[in-house]
């Protein structure tokens, strides 16, 4: 709760300073300042005790843990990609209170216990993101972006109140825990309202076949929101996914009516995404697939629900984050975004390409690195759910797959010549990615640093 | 510690090798490799004695109660001695030749050798399956990077079919692990009894990935592409030594665990193999590159062993033991003499080469050597351990015996034949200027013909080795039943 007003009050204090102070560089610093307060505030929430505020938030050491994954996750996105703020436009202050706002939002996605709760985590989270879509308002593709995005997500959002009004005419209530969904025979009314939750919600987390916004949105928008909206955005979305059809809906056999059409969403958001990223050819478009790709991996969690699953979904989270972020970083300082855009960057930035092969090694799930026990956690969450097999070796497959693209951006850095060169490549940027590296290292050999919390 | 200290030494050593350039990194790795073959020896002493004070655990995830679990048995002594005994060999070889970066290659050599002795002492499934990636990846690097012209694609092929088949094995291993309570160390997966149909597809999940880094037809096709653009000091790697991990995980992992699976699916692993013994030793005959003749000579000799290795009885599995130590000796043993011939040539295509007998009397002499012991002649390594291969194979199928049998024909027609091309015949204007060999060379060579003759000779202390592993429990459970 705690960092929940941090986060909001922050937004509003940042734009306040958008007025005040001048040097743009500057309004940075005071970002960076809100995301450390704001995990102050956090701990704060954990040693206030857990429990649900008037039905409302649930603080509980899942909504902590994950709130605090968020919060870093975002500290580090402003330290290494902050400066790429003041390329986009005027209104520096604007966007770092937009994504403060964004964060806000993303507080909530882990600890609410009311479906109006959920409802205004989506759509905080959605609409700033919108106005970041296109925040570079003199190029046609962030204004296409843009528009699209809005145009889709608000339609969604409307399939989100719909399901949001059935499920509500069926159990008469919003509490999530109070729905008694599955002591009795379930109504077609609540099987609606299922149908349209999972399927809104799914186009919030880009699983096929309603992620054509995807592509589009992640390669108009300006990379910095890009490298925002497609990692710690996604994964809060995922954590809110999973929280509902968990908590609500899983008692008796309900999951047994979703978890079918859950599953082959799957296994059509795997394939989809990782054979369209194999044929990209520009980086930012393979990451935009990619992300398809790991929501695929993601969407294991929410199908096999049990404790596995939710233990792998921070581990994704955190995992899947920090290493996208760094991609991008690096992405930020190139100047060309496609494959060859990379060639021989080993030579001239061998810092730069060792970092940035050992977050394609944790995208791929490479063991040692964070992505491996992601994915294992996952895949066994779907495992010991029994009667996923199938979805589990076309997982595994996909994930062989997915090799391929990563492994074409260490092939450009290292084997190809070229004159990559990344520009303004400070000594201060080289070791906050040697920091995130280490992060991802850590993780991958002990996850429990990050899951003995939970 | 003796066991812990085998993986730490080469990952440590590797790590600061990144840092050396040149001279030093050579000097240094060749260091490392020989305190690492120390270390081997003393818990050889050890292990003679009390090899129960070898065990290491410490707790690893406790999540998922994986632990950091090593162990030693006769088997993986043997393969970790053949480890250990490679990397030595091949850095003396090497020493002459001057590697771009040479901290990075010999750095990447070193984490792979880590990578691999890890394979060879955990016997915790998780940790099993985090050594057999991390084996991979320095080897994708060294190939790509020091290899041939169309090395990059090649390896990238190498590293896709292994990386497919080891997440096939992970959904396995992840699998079994349910059905214990909750463990993964060797022990419970072993004490686990399965269903007949659990055990039927969880085979295939294993095979599969155990026959891609054998390799067994119809999953070799990586294979003799990778070994002809790798630089000849990782192809040894690669086949001397990385193969065995295929053999050992079917030992290891694959039979005592699931047994029934083994039991049902033999015959056709078997039939796999067959058609691969023969398949690769036709191809071998018509090769004129000398890298990829060798190359499919080793797809030949590996599905012997798998064959071998399914049909399960004790002569059988005792000389799968004996051959793959021998067979990563005397593989590396031509690899030497290749990697001297495209040295001083500039070409491995037979047809430009011949005469060189009359040049290099030393090379010569050592190549025939080894070519003979690599077709298993009596009084060579080779022979003790394809001897019993093929009576075990004979006790299981008569046929699969008779028809695997021609391929110690093929074997021999593909390696004279070699032998009289480079060897013998007037000396081209090419071979002329052959060298013989240098000192280091010399020296691993020697090494290489007195381990020829000696486990030739007196075989009794390899055979002594793996005579004492648990396979032939496995052995007991199935003819029991």
């Amino acid at each position: 709760m705690n960092a929940l007003i941090t986060t909001a009050v922050f937004g509003i204090v940042l734009m306040f300073v958008g007025l005040f102070v001048k040097q743009r560089q500057y309004i940075k610093y005071f970002a960076i300042a809100g995301t450390v307060l704001a995990f102050i505030a956090n701990l704060m929430d954990a040693q206030c005790g857990f429990g649900t505020l008037h039905g409302m938030v649930e603080v509980s050491s899942f909504s902590v843990l994950f709130n605090a994954v968020a919060i870093a996750s975002t500290a580090l996105y402003f330290l290494l990609c902050g400066s790429a703020f003041e390329k986009v436009g005027e209104d520096v202050a604007d966007y770092f209170a937009l994504v403060f706002f964004i964060l806000a939002g993303i507080m909530i996605t882990g600890s609410y216990s009311n479906l109006l709760m959920l409802f205004l985590a989506i759509e905080i989270i959605s609409i700033p993101q919108y106005i970041l879509a296109g925040a570079d308002k003199k190029n046609l593709k962030s204004n296409e972006a843009s528009l699209k995005y809005f145009l889709m997500g608000s339609f969604t959002t409307g399939i989100l109140l719909m399901g949001i009004a059935l499920i509500y005419g069926a159990t008469g209530t919003f509490d999530i825990r109070e729905m008694g969904l599955g002591t009795g025979d379930l109504s077609p009314l609540a099987l609606c309202g299922i149908t349209l939750l999972g399927f809104s919600l799914a186009f919030k987390v880009s699983a096929a076949p309603f992620h054509f916004w995807t592509p589009d949105v992640y390669d108009g928008s300006p990379t910095v929101f890009t490298a925002f909206m497609a990692t710690i955005v996604k994964a809060a979305s995922f954590i809110a996914f999973m929280r509902l059809f968990h908590v609500s809906f899983s008692g008796g056999n309900v999951s047994s009516h979703w978890q079918v059409i859950l599953a082959i969403i799957t296994a059509a958001t795997l394939i989809i995404g990782n054979l369209t990223a194999v044929f990209q050819q520009s980086v930012k478009r393979m990451l935009a697939y990619s992300s398809i790709a790991q929501a695929g991996f993601m969407l294991f969690a929410i199908v096999a629900h049990n404790e596995m699953a939710s233990q792998g979904l921070i581990l994704y989270a955190a995992a899947y984050s920090v290493a996208t972020i760094g991609i991008f970083a690096i992405l930020l300082k190139l100047n060309d975004y496609t494959f060859d855009g990379f060639n021989g960057l080993a030579r001239r930035q061998p810092l730069v390409a060792l970092v940035c092969t050992i977050f394609l090694l944790s995208l791929a799930g490479i063991p040692l690195t964070a992505g491996f026990f992601a994915k294992y956690f996952v895949l066994s969450a779907a495992i010991q759910q029994g009667n996923l097999l199938w979805l589990v070796i076309i997982g595994v497959l996909c994930a062989a797959v997915s090799a391929y693209y990563y492994f074409r951006v260490i092939i450009a850095m290292y084997f190809k010549q070229g004159e990559a060169d990344a520009t303004e490549v400070t000594p201060g940027f080289k070791a906050l990615l040697v920091i995130a590296a280490a992060i991802v290292i850590v993780l991958g050999i002990f996850p429990n640093l990050l899951l003995q919390y939970l | 510690m003796l066991t812990l200290l085998l993986i730490l030494i080469p990952l440590v050593t590797g790590l600061i090798t990144f840092g050396l350039n040149g001279r030093g990194a050579k000097v240094f790795s060749l260091i490392s490799s020989f305190a690492t073959l120390a270390v081997t020896l003393a818990a050889w002493a050890q292990f003679r004695t009390s090899p129960d004070a070898l065990n290491f655990t410490a707790n690893w995830i406790p999540q998922l109660n994986s632990q950091f679990n090593l162990g030693l048995d006769g088997m993986s002594l043997m393969l970790v001695l053949l480890t250990t005994i490679s990397f030595p060999l091949i850095f003396i070889t090497v020493l002459g030749r001057n590697y771009e970066k040479a901290g990075a290659f010999y750095g990447l050599m070193l984490l792979s050798q880590a990578g691999m002795l890890g394979v060879f002492l955990s016997y915790d499934a998780l940790l099993f399956y985090v050594f057999w990636e991390l084996a991979l990846i320095p080897v994708y690097f060294l190939c790509s990077m020091w290899g041939g012209e169309k090395a990059i694609p090649v390896t990238f092929k190498f590293f896709v079919y292994t990386f497919a088949g080891s997440l096939l094995m992970l959904v396995g291993i992840i699998y079994i692990y349910f059905q214990t309570e909750g463990s993964f160390s060797w022990q419970s997966f072993t004490s686990l009894s399965l269903s007949n149909n659990e055990q039927s597809w969880l085979f295939w999940l294993f095979f599969v990935a155990f026959a891609i880094k054998m390799p067994v037809f119809p999953f070799h096709t990586w294979q003799p592409d990778a070994y002809e653009q790798s630089p000849t000091a990782v192809t040894m790697v690669l086949s001397g030594v990385m193969v065995k991990m295929g053999l050992f995980g079917v030992l290891r992992w694959l039979m005592p665990v699931l047994p029934e699976g083994v039991y049902m699916w033999q015959e056709a692993a078997i039939l796999l193999s067959v058609i691969g013994i023969i398949y690769a030793s036709c191809i071998a005959i018509m090769q004129s590159d000398l890298k990829r003749l060798i190359a499919y000579s080793s797809i030949a000799h590996i599905g012997l062993m798998s064959a071998a290795i399914f049909a399960n009885n004790e002569q059988s599995l005792a000389g799968v033991q004996v051959q793959m130590f021998n067979h990563g000796i005397n593989i590396i043993g031509l690899w030497i003499i290749i990697e001297v011939i495209e040295q001083r040539l500039g070409t491995k295509n037979m047809q430009q080469l011949g005469g060189i007998a009359s040049v290099a009397p030393n090379l010569s002499i050592l190549l025939v050597i080894v070519s003979l012991a690599n077709i298993a002649l009596p009084l060579t390594n080779g022979f003790i351990g394809e001897f019993l291969m093929f009576s075990g194979l004979f006790q299981h199928n008569v046929w699969f015996a008779a028809v695997s049998a021609v391929a110690i024909i093929l074997a021999a027609v593909y390696m004279l034949r070699m032998l009289q091309k480079v060897l013998f015949g007037e000396a081209n204007a090419l071979t002329a200027t052959t060298t013989d060999l240098k000192t280091g060379e010399m020296i691993a060579l020697g090494c290489i013909t007195v381990m020829i003759f000696v486990l030739g000779v007196y075989p009794k202390p390899l055979l002594e080795l793996v005579s004492g592993t648990g396979i032939q429990n496995t052995v007991a459970a199935l003819t029991g039943r």
